[in-house]
């Protein structure tokens, strides 16, 4: 049991450290009023956001588990750890398109043609071309396979795509989403699903921000209005659309279980907030709160480490990894509460990081599968525990929706 | 970076669950829980036999050299049957013995296994307390240590005062700990049978847990050189330890409940398939997990950043004890009405859940330890 570098590793990290002290400078400096050029307005932050990922990519910190061939470094997880930990280190921004570069990147690498890992991935990994992951719909969430969203195959062999996507994150400045569409309703849900890439600056595509309960949108509806999308597009075959999906998912898992703190919802910042009150540090029981919130917090960080063990070894981290966003968000949950029970109204006002946070986890609990979903996931495929009876078995999609009362 | 068990590890954990199986532990608490304590079989010379009263002990030293974590991989086997080895008393005392140099005429003898010692638990001072501490008798007012007079040429000393809920005290060849000489913290062990010294044994609820309380009346003693770092970093190990164990105990918990909740049926389906008995068996799955990594935090933190010790042992105490009162409520609950009869398992590992998390200053005294800690940590940054 270890968790210093090995030599090969520390070699790695120096590499990755030197990098940075040379570059660090060319960072966009970000939403800090008292820097000298920082940057408040949201085009430009995305914009020298994207610049920075360009340079990131060719100094071979971005897409560092891509295999060289697509202009990755072909290096494994344990690297990718060291890359995030020297950027946070450096105190820089990493790269923007995390969801393209970890997740949707990877799974057009597993499942996508030649031509389209030649035409999308570059751009990709340089932040030329931002992605988004076009999944979740207003009716099917936990449910994934119930989506809605029609693509119908043309005579030319060309589809028309119409619906509705819902959460996605980036999707008012990406060039291109990941869509999982329906494309045929007379088979089982699981079975008449693609994959497609979709230009979301093709005609029929809208993007509207979705508000939250902070009053911020960082997602978005986005609306598709009889888009037409070339043969092409299809990525991983057509009725393949839900293997290519776990594909994305399990991507998804590797992100949050080794990038939980990136969140930011770590012991250190919750003790922070309570260490400034003389008085409530002394109180018995905020401590005694304190304690055990930061104690679950903690374990997530080293079962970070032990799924990174697992990723060295060549294991794929399981479902459970999804027990350590349970921990999070619930964690995080109790702080911000006892944070604000400390500080009275104060920690509810329009500019306090806590108002932000208290209005941002109840989403959170949900995001990425509700935390119902995920604990009859990890019952069924951890525990072994039977699956819940279901109704939807074996029964064609277009049967399913109209047993709903709804039209297919 | 590797967090995981190394084959020797695993070989280490494997013996020990193999060791154990050798004896009817389950169905001996029940007996002792009856009133039948001598129900409950001797396993100190098996541990002997295995080697693990030794863990902690240098090789030098006639020990085996290991870590702190080798020793939790023990204590969790001893908690998954609810084994009465005593080894939580043992070991934290073996730890301080190993720091002495004048104490090496004993050394060899404690890792044999030949003669057995109990840690007389002492709680380092806190972020909000300057003095040391031990668990009271009854209430909440910690109470001081015992103290010792001064020394006299051979390095003898003489103690006085008395230690509550010492774990694995009755039939102790001696007892290891901390006496306060003029404020200042010191290293002391006591022989048993030197006159001055008292043991009272103590059931509180578990009957495979022995306690007693130990008192010092002028009893001789010798001051060991331990430093002061070895006698702060007994009090985690021992947290650790139980932490250790607790987190055994879970595992069985939760393995006999997932079972249960898959063979028993209602409304023509199997427990296990209702979200509400599902949802609840994977809290105490997430919750041994964290533990589980909190172990191995603790584990790699012994050496790899001692100053994180004191950290990771408590966070691991603080999981790991309302891990175990989650998975045996969860284990009564899922068993309907028979998981609450006399007759079934699932009271023992409520008992030893109620019980643990009141020794050795308590889980939310390792809860309190932890935000001790961290608020240092902040204000340190």
């Amino acid at each position: 049991m270890d968790l210093d570098d090995t030599p090969e590793q520390a070699a790695y990290r120096a590499q990755v450290r030197s990098w940075l002290g040379e570059h660090k400078d060319e960072a966009p400096v970000i939403g800090d009023p008292t820097h000298p050029g920082a940057l408040e307005d949201e085009q430009e932050i995305i914009a020298a956001r994207r610049v920075w990922q360009g340079k990131l990519a060719e100094g071979g910190l971005a897409g560092v588990t891509w295999p060289k061939e697509y202009g990755g470094q072909g290096l494994g997880p344990i690297e990718q750890v060291i890359c995030n930990q020297e950027i946070a280190a450096a105190k820089v921004p990493g790269i923007l398109d995390a969801i393209g570069v970890g997740m949707l990147g990877p799974t057009i690498i597993a499942h996508g043609s030649e031509e389209q890992k030649s035409r999308y991935l570059g751009p990709m990994l340089h932040g030329d071309e931002v992605w988004c992951q076009l999944f979740s719909e207003p009716a099917a969430g936990s449910d994934l396979a119930a989506v809605q969203t029609r693509a119908r195959q043309q005579d030319d062999g060309g589809w028309r795509l119409s619906g509705q996507k819902v959460w996605t994150t980036n999707a008012q400045f990406a060039s291109y989403g990941l869509l999982l569409a329906r494309t045929d309703a007379d088979v089982p849900k699981h079975k008449g699903l693609t994959m497609f890439v979709v230009p979301m600056d093709a005609e029929g595509v809208t993007v509207r921000g979705l508000r939250q309960i902070s009053g911020e949108a960082e997602f978005n509806e986005v609306f598709f209005d009889d888009v037409a999308l070339e043969q092409g597009a299809v990525v991983g075959g057509v009725g393949n659309g839900w293997g290519t999906a776990l594909t994305t998912l399990m991507f998804e898992r590797v992100t949050i279980g080794l990038g939980g703190e990136g969140l930011g919802y770590n012991s250190g910042r919750f003790a922070a907030a309570i260490a400034s009150d003389g008085h409530a540090r002394r109180d018995v029981e905020v401590r005694r709160q304190l304690g055990e919130i930061a104690s679950e917090l903690l374990a997530v960080r080293f079962t970070g480490y032990r799924t990174l063990t697992a990723l060295q070894k060549g294991q794929i981290p399981g479902p459970e990894a999804g027990l350590a966003k349970v921990t999070i968000v619930n964690g995080a949950i109790k702080a911000g509460d006892l944070i604000a029970d400390v500080q009275g109204p104060d920690a509810l006002a329009a500019d306090s990081q806590w108002a932000y946070m208290i209005s941002f986890l109840p989403g959170l609990k949900s995001a990425g599968g509700t935390e119902e979903i995920l604990r009859n996931t990890i019952g069924e495929r951890v525990l072994g525990l039977p699956p819940e009876p279901r109704l939807d078995k074996g029964i064609p999609f277009s049967e399913l929706r109209s047993k709903e009362g709804a039209p297919a | 970076m590797n967090l995981a068990l190394s084959d020797e590890q695993e070989f280490l954990r494997e013996a020990a669950r193999g060791t154990l199986s050798r004896f009817k532990t389950l169905a001996a608490a029940r007996e002792a829980l009856d009133g039948d304590e001598g129900a409950l079989p001797d396993l100190w010379p098996a541990a002997c036999e295995a080697g693990w009263p030794g863990l902690l002990i240098d090789e030098a030293h006639g020990g085996a050299g290991l870590d702190v974590f080798d020793a939790m991989l023990v204590l969790g086997e001893c908690g998954r049957v609810l084994a009465r080895v005593p080894l939580l008393g043992h070991l934290p005392a073996s730890a301080i013995v190993n720091d002495s140099p004048n104490a090496a005429e004993w050394v060899g003898m404690l890792a044999s296994g030949e003669r057995r010692a109990a840690y007389l638990p002492a709680q380092p001072p806190s972020d909000l307390d300057g003095s040391w501490s031990a668990d009271p008798a009854h209430g909440s007012l910690r109470a001081g240590l015992p103290t010792a007079g001064a020394a006299d040429a051979d390095g003898r000393v003489r103690v006085d005062g008395r230690v509550a809920f010492v774990p694995d005290a009755p039939g102790a060849s001696g007892f290891v700990g901390v006496a306060t000489m003029d404020g200042d913290p010191v290293g002391v062990a006591v022989l048993s049978d030197s006159p001055g010294v008292a043991v009272e044994p103590v059931t509180r609820y578990d009957s495979t847990r022995s306690l007693g309380h130990v008192s010092f009346t002028d009893a001789p003693a010798v001051l060991l050189d331990a430093p002061r770092e070895s006698l702060v970093a007994a009090w985690y190990i021992a947290q650790a330890l139980i932490a250790a164990e607790s987190l055994g105990s879970v595992e069985t918990a939760l393995e006999v409940s997932v079972a249960y909740a898959k063979e028993r049926f209602t409304f023509g389906r199997a427990i296990g398939s209702y979200q509400a008995v599902k949802h609840s068996l994977t809290e105490v799955l997430r919750q041994l997990e964290n533990g589980r990594s909190l172990l191995y935090y603790a584990g790699w933190a012994r050496n790899g950043a001692p100053a994180e010790f004191p950290l990771a042992a408590s966070a691991a105490r603080s999981v790991g004890g309302r891990a175990l009162d989650a998975a045996a409520r969860t284990m009564i609950s899922v068993h309907g009405g028979i998981g609450a009869t006399w007759e079934h398992d699932a009271p023992l590992y409520f008992r030893r859940a109620q019980l643990s998390r009141r020794l050795l200053g308590g889980t939310a005294g390792a809860s309190d330890r932890v935000a001790g800690e961290l608020l240092a940590q902040a204000d340190a940054a």
